[in-house]
């Protein structure tokens, strides 16, 4: 009935994954988060190793890996460095994907390639300062005139900000909210600097303005009026890449505290010996069980075209409280080693908490599971 | 260039072996299988020579069905084209070598480049066995290879030092660590790797020359102890000798 186990190309994404992120982003994991940047070479790669599109068809210059293929990716990444996880996932699962999910064949020719293939960094705009989780809540307005749209308005807390190249803007119109593409340069538009965060450092998180910026009409993601729509279907599939994130982290933490807690001596023994650790490590192994059951299931369920807003609702609800335990249980193995800055359980640690927050907080899963429940009676 | 490389599959080195009931062959229940790294040594010497010279990439393994997600791994890092020698038998170097020599001797190949060994039984034979099977010269342990024209100039580790050695084309390179970098598949190549044909060839029958009699796991080593070297450790070195190792 279930076949959870990947097939042989999803094995090599795996290794390929794996191998790249323990060579090329562990060493530099800590330099990120207090560099505060990906080094703009390490984007490169990325992008050349095609893991800016891994679930969009070959035609549209991913590789075809579906929902399956990229939660792969962001498991594997999510072990080594948080902040990565968070770049690719604004630009493939929310930016580039809600061109690809929204728009008209046009609008996904001219752009989706270039983004899937990495020659171009997307970025995903919705928030705004009166609209978190209150996103219908958008004060930035698009008016038309002639051939265009006038922009104006500010977003909030846009990952990738500061030096993406092609956003995905919701904006109020008549009709509604509208999804447009907007290109870094045009005139009117402009990122702020970096915020200074607690966690996942390396990503660029930055306010955009938009003062009477013109969008060429051709620019309209699906149609007027559509543009909350799409940003609900994107951020289902977004949730999901962000539960595989997670699930790479808190395998991460749950390795290296088995391993430390064997080594560690107190008492004349390892620590391993002791009940209360060995439950921290059985509660760890719990929550990653649960969390990568229930990604791939709902990553299955989208690819074969499922309806799956309140699974994935779930899948972030849990798979975010999952790593926020998991990051809490570790330093608590590790104790004064793990708050060192010399080791990355305090990484870890400052990366969980956003998770908690983006893309929908844990309180608004609950209210999308309920809302769904009070409709159905119960029946999930 | 018309390039050959030789790849095998061998567990992954973080992979625990144990020896199966029969006390002769390895256990693969849960072993988890890689393309052996020094064949990716070789296979990524080839890609770059090709991509310098032009021509194409064949990979070729003898082994069982199972050996083909080695095949789609080298196509899916670049090879043109891969080929299976197929047996299910146990087999040995020689067995092996045979098959290679037939594969090569009538495709007129410019370079065959493999591994140094293989990490499984490293026996380290192939490379030279080949060499004479195809009467050609043979290369073995390379750390650096230039070719110019039909100019081989190969340099390749020696006890305590390197070793530089040329030969002409066509001839055998066996890859050393350091040779290059072996390159990491993209996405789409993967994905494509899937549908690639692989061309299946029976092996010929040869008779093995070796016969294992016997396999077991290494006696474990028991962690070595450093004393400073200060004359207050004679005494403490007197007393592990005698009690711990029990040597005097």
């Amino acid at each position: 009935m279930f076949d959870f186990t990947l097939t042989e190309e999803l094995n090599m994404l795996r290794e390929m994954v794996r191998d790249f992120a323990n060579n090329e982003l562990k060493p530099i994991a800590a330099k990120i988060d207090e560099d505060e940047a990906i080094p703009m070479d390490t984007i490169r790669k990325i992008g050349e190793l095609g893991l800016l599109g891994a679930p969009f068809p070959i035609e549209y210059g991913g590789s075809g890996f579906g929902e399956v293929g990229y939660c792969v990716v962001q498991e594997e990444i999510g072990r080594a460095c948080l902040s990565t996880a968070t770049m690719i996932g604004a630009h493939t699962s929310i930016g580039t994907n809600a061109i690809y999910l929204g728009g008209n064949e046009d609008v996904k020719q001219r752009y989706v390639p270039q983004l899937a293939s990495g020659q171009k960094i997307g970025a995903f705009a919705l928030t705004e300062p009166t609209a978190g989780s209150d996103a219908f809540n958008l004060r930035t307005r698009a008016e038309q005139d002639g051939d265009y749209w006038i922009l104006n308005g500010e977003k909030l807390w846009i990952t990738n900000g500061p030096f993406a190249d092609i956003f995905s803007v919701f904006a109020r119109t008549k009709r509604g909210i509208t999804c447009f593409v907007v290109e870094k340069g045009t005139p009117g538009f402009t990122p702020g600097a970096p915020e200074k965060k607690m966690g996942i450092r390396g990503s660029k998180t930055s306010s955009l303005t938009f003062e009477n910026c013109r969008i060429p009409k051709e620019n309209i993601v699906g149609s007027d009026g559509r543009g909350f729509l799409i940003a609900m279907k994107t951020l289902d599939a977004g949730r999901l890449g962000l539960g595989a994130a997670c699930i790479g982290a808190c395998k991460e933490l749950l390795e290296m505290s088995t391993r430390y807690s064997k080594e560690r001596k107190q008492f004349d023994q390892p620590i391993a010996n002791f009940q209360a650790v060995q439950f921290m490590l059985a509660e760890m192994a719990e929550k990653i069980y649960t969390s990568e059951s229930i990604v791939y299931r709902t990553a299955k369920m989208y690819d074969d075209g499922g309806k799956i807003s309140k699974y994935s609702a779930l899948v972030k609800l849990h798979t975010s409280e999952a790593l926020d335990k998991c990051a809490d249980l570790a330093m608590q193995i590790y104790a004064g080693m793990g708050y060192s800055r010399e080791l990355p359980i305090e990484r870890f640690y400052r990366d969980s908490r956003i998770n908690r927050i983006f893309e929908g907080t844990t309180e608004v899963q609950k209210v999308v599971i309920a809302k769904d429940l009070l409709k159905s009676n119960g029946v999930l | 260039m018309n390039i050959l490389v030789c790849v095998s599959r061998v567990p992954d080195t973080t992979t625990r072996i144990l020896v199966g009931p029969d006390g002769k062959t390895a256990d693969k229940t849960g072993v988890k299988f890689v393309l052996n790294p020094f064949d990716e040594f070789a296979l990524e010497e080839g890609l770059r020579l090709r991509e310098k010279n032009g021509g194409s990439v064949t990979a070729v393994t003898v082994a069982g069905e199972v050996a083909k997600d080695i095949l789609r791994t080298s196509l899916a890092m670049g090879a043109d084209k891969v080929a299976i020698i197929k047996t299910e038998n146990e087999f040995d170097s020689y067995f092996t070598a045979q098959n290679l020599a037939e594969f090569a001797s009538n495709r007129a190949f410019d370079i065959i480049l493999l591994g140094k060994q293989s990490i499984d039984y490293d026996s380290l034979q192939i490379p030279a066995y080949l060499g004479e099977l195809l009467g050609i010269p043979s290369i073995g342990v390379v750390s650096k290879l230039q070719i110019e024209g039909n100019n081989v100039s190969a340099e390749r580790d020696i006890e305590g030092g390197k070793e530089i050695v040329s030969a002409q084309l066509p001839c055998i390179i066996s890859a050393q660590k350091g040779l290059n970098e072996p390159r990491y598949p993209k996405l789409p190549d993967i994905m494509k790797a899937k549908s690639k044909p692989i061309e299946e060839v029976a092996a010929i029958d040869c008779q093995p020359r070796t016969t294992i009699l016997e396999m077991s796991i290494p006696s474990k080593k028991r962690a070595g102890v450093i004393l400073d070297g200060s004359d207050g450790s004679l005494d403490k070195l007197v007393t592990l000798l005698h009690e711990e190792a029990k040597v005097i």
